[in-house]
């Protein structure tokens, strides 16, 4: 079967039912696209998106923790992988935001940096940034950020900046940093909370495929 | 190859749903759960309403220049790297996909949750041609091998027990310990990551569906909770998506309309776990991420219905939320509905797709109360819509001869308001007089199929045109 006759035949299908649609409306005008609503939840004037974030986050069964500057990251990792009972072994982005850390100041902590192959236990990652609306963390593939670290590990931790925490979805889109020809990068996902299923008799699980657990370290300080 | 309708034995298989104990037991903790969930999410969001209305509005506007943005869309996917493939029905598809699989010798096929997938019967097909479709979601991966369809759009398997769900694992899995403990849904679910995870890394092939396609980005979009879509459409050499035409939006940002309204319709949640904007193959610098990207566009019957009374159903976000609220879905469950779809929207969309006569009792199915029209994010008028099946089904002489006989008889007295009141007033006094003092009545002749189960509260004497007179008369 020739794509060209299956396109032609569809397009052809489609353009009768659009004639019809016409005979019907008796020469009124199609319906227009509606113009966008942002709701007014994190861009109310006086909503400080920084605690409706924490807010939104730790509704979403993440998991939040703030420090002052870069050089206080290993530390709240290592902290948070005692708090967990995981290995004290990370695969860091290549992106220089986490990978630029200085890492060596917790000697105990294995570190590798890259794509995972699904044998890493916990990834550090940088984020497009983080929506305060959902308590969503917004993450993009590119040549610095693999999407394997951030489905494949049991924990995902994400590294932000304060000035990365943004009100809505819309303003998150704009920092997603497009490829030469201005379009987006393979992928963008949102996520929103740790990976869950309600599969097995309604009763609602933290971990099906995804992450088991996620936690957002916010930086005072730019990456 | 895909799924056979077993809609028209409607009747029987309701019967035989509501003696099902476990399916039972399994509706009953759904009905219990839903509702409340998504009236809570909701009310936290004052603009929920607005945002129904211009998602709507977003969506009439795209199936009335539905060919403008599918060739927007294609020329965008093709500009990121991929491929298109414009399929006309369930056989062009399933070929389609199966030339991309060949190709690369596939021997597995990971499967994110597709209900066009399910429409088309993609894995018995691929099964069929020696391909091993490994399904990934919880849900579809526990009545995969159960053998079994989705009973819910987003909880397909809805109707199945934990109880059940150990039962199967222990039959499946039985490379694994058969003393190990699997009382608790964790233990379950851990046992299905486990082996789950090991279909994701050897898999040649993903397949996901889409819950959007971004005409101005090439983008299509998934939406899960548990990141198997994700794993899915990352981990192999080739990602397939499987899109029905009218999921095309035009931006980004029209996107966002739908993704606000569509996780709080669907589970009650402020927004799904993830949302996953997929656009190409890896870039040539991309540390992972699949070699190719198809798009595989599947009409299926959907353009016929453009310019019809039946096209609003192509508004549909399949989140569910008729189902969740339907009386007769949640007594009969999915499955008596006898096909892929089920509850208020598979009663419209199963006629539409394997042709009404196939799909008889389903317009029916529904005793018109409303509330999926009252939940449904895209205001689908879906009680009206039924109606107009229904009148299909008179017009093409579908209805049985007796059904049509009694639907004349009744339209000719309903046309002449004086023959109307005065048998009315004659049927009201002799129910009543049947009845006697008990007020009920155990049988009433050509209504037997009613009164097997119920007796009748006879009327009282007077209709409601008398007592209405009276009481004007008693006012003026």
């Amino acid at each position: 079967m020739s794509t060209g006759t299956g396109r032609d035949r569809m397009l052809a299908s489609i353009k009768a039912g659009i004639s019809r649609q016409a005979e019907r409306r008796h020469g009124a005008a199609g319906p227009a696209k509606p113009t966008p609503l942002i709701p007014a939840r994190a861009t109310a004037p006086g909503v400080d998106v920084v605690d409706l974030f924490r807010t939104m986050l730790i509704a979403a069964k993440a998991t939040l923790d703030e420090v002052k500057s870069r050089d206080d990251v290993p530390a709240a990792v290592q902290k948070y992988l005692a708090a967990n009972n995981a290995e004290a072994r990370i695969r860091l982005s290549p992106d220089k935001r986490v990978s630029s850390i200085a890492w060596d100041k917790v000697p105990l902590l294995e570190i590798s940096s890259g794509r995972s192959h699904g044998k890493d236990p916990t990834s550090v990652t940088p984020a497009v940034a983080v929506v305060a609306e959902t308590g969503t963390v917004i993450l993009q593939s590119s040549d610095q950020t693999p999407t394997t670290l951030h489905f494949l590990p049991d924990q995902h931790v994400v590294v932000v900046s304060k000035s990365q925490i943004v009100g809505t979805y819309e303003d998150a889109l704009a920092r997603v940093k497009r490829g030469p020809d201005g379009g987006l990068p393979r992928t963008v996902n949102f996520v929103t909370g740790p990976s869950r299923s309600a599969d097995i008799g309604k009763i609602l699980l933290m971990g099906a495929h995804g992450p088991k657990k996620l936690h957002v370290i916010v930086v005072d300080e730019e990456l | 190859m895909s799924m056979v309708p077993t809609s028209n034995a409607f009747k029987d298989n309701a019967t035989g749903a509501l003696k099902d104990a476990p399916l039972q037991e399994a509706l009953g903790i759904a009905r219990a759960h839903s509702i409340e969930t998504r009236r809570n999410t909701v009310a936290k969001l004052p603009e929920f309403e607005q945002l129904r209305d211009i998602g709507r509005d977003l969506k009439n506007h795209v199936i009335a220049n539905l060919d403008t943005y599918l060739l927007q869309f294609e020329q965008s996917v093709i500009d990121r790297g991929g491929h298109v493939h414009w399929c006309p029905d369930g056989d062009s598809a399933r070929a389609k996909v199966l030339e991309i699989c060949r190709k690369v010798n596939a021997k597995t096929v990971t499967k994110g949750k597709t209900m066009i997938g399910e429409e088309i019967g993609i894995n018995d097909f691929l099964f069929a041609n020696g391909i091993e479709p490994v399904e990934t979601d919880l849900g579809e991966y526990i009545i995969q091998l159960r053998g079994e369809t989705p009973s819910h759009i987003i909880g397909p398997a809805l109707h199945v027990t934990k109880a059940q769900v150990e039962e199967t694992f222990r039959k499946a899995h039985s490379d694994l310990d058969p003393q190990r403990n699997l009382d608790d849904a964790a233990t379950l679910m851990a046992e299905a990551r486990e082996k789950l995870r090991a279909g994701f890394l050897k898999a040649d092939v993903g397949i996901t569906g889409a819950n959007f396609l971004i005409a101005d980005e090439g983008a299509t979009t998934i939406v899960t909770n548990e990141g198997n879509g994700d794993l899915t459409q990352t981990l192999p050499r080739i990602h397939i998506v499987l899109a029905s035409i009218e999921k095309v939006v035009p931006s980004l940002k029209d996107a966002m309309t739908l993704l606000r309204i569509l996780a709080r319709s669907a589970t009650g949640q402020e927004q799904s776990v993830y949302t996953t904007f997929s656009s190409g193959p890896r870039r040539p610098t991309d540390l992972d991420g699949p070699e190719e990207f198809h798009v595989v566009l599947i009409d299926n019957g959907r353009s016929s219905y453009l310019g019809t009374e039946f096209e609003e159903m192509l508004r549909c976000i399949r989140c569910g939320a008729c189902l969740d609220h339907c009386p007769v879905y949640h007594s009969v469950g999915g499955h008596a509905y006898g096909w892929v779809y089920s509850g208020p929207i598979g009663a419209l969309l199963t006629p539409a797709i394997v042709g009404v006569e196939n799909a008889k009792p389903l317009p029916h199915a529904s005793s018109l109360c409303g509330r999926c029209e009252a939940v449904c994010p895209m205001r689908i008028p879906i009680p009206k819509m039924l109606r107009h099946w229904r009148e299909t089904e008179f017009t093409r002489a579908i209805t049985p001869p007796t059904e049509r006989t009694g639907i004349r008889f009744w339209a000719f007295v309903a046309r002449r308001p004086k023959l109307y009141r005065l048998a009315t007033r004659i049927g009201a006094r002799v129910l009543k007089s049947m009845a006697g003092s008990r007020g009920r009545l155990a049988s009433v002749p050509l209504a037997g199929g009613w009164t097997k189960h119920r007796d009748l509260p006879a009327p009282q004497g007077k209709t409601f045109h008398e007592l209405w007179k009276e009481e004007q008369g008693g006012r003026s």
